[in-house]
C-alpha cells in the first residue's frame, strides 16, 4: 500500500504588485533593477482582512469544483501555515466547519513555512500508510505580506501571499517516496517573526515604535538574507543526496528538481552547485514570487500544465527555510 | 589556485565589473555598485568554484579581494567546510 498526490490547486492573493508599483514605493530602485536583483516580475498581497486560512479555503473550493473529490469524502485535514487564525483553537477546526467537512475526521495544524509542503506531505503519507485514513486534504495558506515592514525592500519584493489545496489518497503502488527531514534551530534567529507571540508579544512599546506603519500588531518578519543564503547553499545539496540515497536512486534518474522557490539567486546557486541541467530545474518564481509553503505545489501544478511532468516522471521535491528546517522526497508519477 | 584566477572569476560573475579592473587591493565594499546582493553572489561563487562555505560572519572580516583569497586558502587548509 502507498499513496499519491491526486489533485493540486493554488490561489494567489488579489492585490497584484508589479515592479512599477514597487519602484514608486522604493524610488532608489528602477523597475529593471528590481527585476535584475530579485528575478520577480509580480507578487501578490492580501487585502480586505484576508488571511492564510481564507486563501487555503479558496484553494480548497477550487479543488472540490475542479475534481471528482467530494467534501464528504475527506477523512483527514492538515492545515499548514505560519499565520494561524488564533493561538487556539486549531485553525484546521475552523476550516473543517467553514468547508462543511464531516465531523468524524482528523484535523491538525502544522506550522512550518518554506519546508511546509514537504513536511505536510510526509505527515500525510504517514497517516495514510499507517492505515489511519484513506485520504488527506492538505491545505496551505501563508501571508508573509502581513508581517513584512512596509519599508523592507527585500521582503516586499520577494514574497507573496497564497494558498494551496492538495488531495493525497491511498493507492496500490507507492508513489510518494521515502522522506528525509532535517532541522537546525540555531538558525531560528536568522528568519523569524519578531513580536508575534507569547515569548515576545507586541506590547505597547512595540506598537508605539511602529505607530507610523500601523503598529505592526501581528509582528515583523526579520530575515538575515546572508545567513539564509549560506544555510540553503550548504544544506540543500546534502538534502538532495540524502533523498536520492534513501530512495535508492541516482542523480540521473530524476526528471525534474522542484525546490522550494526561495529566490532566484538561491535556486541558481543550488542548480550550479548540483550541476542540474536547465531542462531538469524548476523555476516558478518570476510571475508570483516566493509563496512560502505554496511554492512547491504551485510549481508542480505549473510543471504538469507545461508537460514537464508526465506519467513515469520522477520528481525530486525539497523544502527548506525558516527554522532552519528542511525535508524532501521523490514523487513517482 | 592563484589570486589572479579568483579575480578573473569575480570579474566574470559580477555584471558591474569590467575585466582587468579588480586588483588584490580592491576594497569590495567601497566600489559604488556594492550591495548585499553582491555578497550573495560572492558567497555562491566561492562555494561552487572552490567548494568552500563562507558564512555571514566570515564575510564581516572580508574587505578586499586579498581577504577573500586568504579566507578561501585558510578554509581549504583546515578542511573546514
Amino acid at each position: 500500500m502507498g499513496c499519491t498526490i491526486k489533485h493540486i490547486e493554488y490561489h494567489l492573493s488579489s492585490l497584484k504588485v508589479t515592479n512599477k508599483d514597487l519602484s514608486f514605493a522604493f524610488p532608489n530602485y528602477s523597475e529593471d533593477e528590481i527585476y535584475k536583483k530579485i528575478g520577480v516580475k509580480t507578487r501578490f498581497n492580501t487585502e480586505k482582512n484576508i488571511i492564510g486560512s481564507d486563501l487555503a479555503f479558496l484553494a480548497a473550493e477550487d479543488l472540490f469544483n475542479n475534481s471528482d473529490y467530494k467534501k464528504a469524502d475527506v477523512q483527514f485535514l492538515l492545515f499548514c501555515t505560519e499565520g494561524l487564525d488564533y493561538i487556539a483553537p486549531m485553525t484546521a477546526c475552523i476550516l473543517q466547519d467553514k468547508l462543511g467537512l464531516n465531523n468524524n475526521i482528523g484535523a491538525l495544524d502544522l506550522p512550518a513555512g518554506c519546508s511546509g509542503f514537504t513536511n505536510a506531505l510526509g505527515m500525510a503519507k504517514a497517516i495514510v500508510e499507517s492505515g489511519q485514513s484513506d485520504n488527506v486534504l492538505l491545505l496551505f495558506g501563508d501571508t508573509p505580506g502581513l508581517v513584512s515592514h512596509p519599508n523592507d525592500f527585500p521582503l516586499r519584493a520577494l514574497f507573496s501571499d497564497a494558498g494551496a489545496a492538495v488531495w493525497v489518497e491511498k493507492t496500490d503502488s507507492n508513489q510518494l517516496g521515502n522522506f528525509v527531514y532535517g532541522v537546525d534551530g540555531s538558525g531560528a534567529k536568522h528568519l523569524f517573526v519578531d513580536h508575534s507571540c507569547l515569548r515576545n508579544p507586541p506590547n505597547a512599546d512595540w506598537l508605539e515604535e511602529n505607530a507610523d506603519v500601523g503598529g505592526m500588531p501581528r509582528g515583523q518578519m526579520k530575515m538575515n538574507g546572508l545567513e539564509v543564503f549560506s544555510f540553503s547553499l550548504k544544506e540543500v545539496p546534502l538534502l538532495v543526496n540524502a533523498i536520492l540515497e534513501k530512495n535508492k536512486l541516482n542523480f540521473e534518474d530524476i526528471d525534474l528538481f522542484v525546490f522550494h522557490q526561495a529566490s532566484n539567486i538561491i535556486l541558481k546557486s543550488i542548480q550550479k552547485k548540483l550541476k542540474v541541467s536547465d531542462e531538469k530545474m524548476a523555476y516558478y518564481i518570476e510571475d508570483n514570487g516566493n509563496t512560502v509553503s505554496v511554492s512547491i505545489p504551485l510549481a508542480l501544478k505549473k510543471a504538469e500544465r507545461e508537460g514537464r511532468i508526465k506519467i513515469g516522471s520522477k520528481v525530486l521535491v525539497a523544502g527548506f527555510g525558516i527554522g532552519f528546517s528542511w525535508s524532501g522526497t521523490v514523487l513517482k508519477y | 589556485m592563484g589570486i589572479q584566477d579568483l579575480i578573473k572569476k569575480l570579474e566574470n560573475e559580477l555584471d558591474e565589473v569590467e575585466n582587468g579592473s579588480l586588483t588584490p587591493e580592491t576594497s569590495i565594499r567601497d566600489v559604488e555598485w556594492w550591495s548585499s546582493m553582491h555578497a550573495l553572489v560572492i558567497i555562491a561563487l566561492i562555494d561552487t568554484e572552490y567548494d568552500v562555505a563562507i558564512s555571514g560572519a566570515d564575510l564581516k572580516t572580508i574587505f578586499t579581494i586579498q581577504d577573500i583569497f586568504n579566507v578561501i586558502q585558510e578554509k581549504k587548509k583546515n578542511g573546514s567546510n
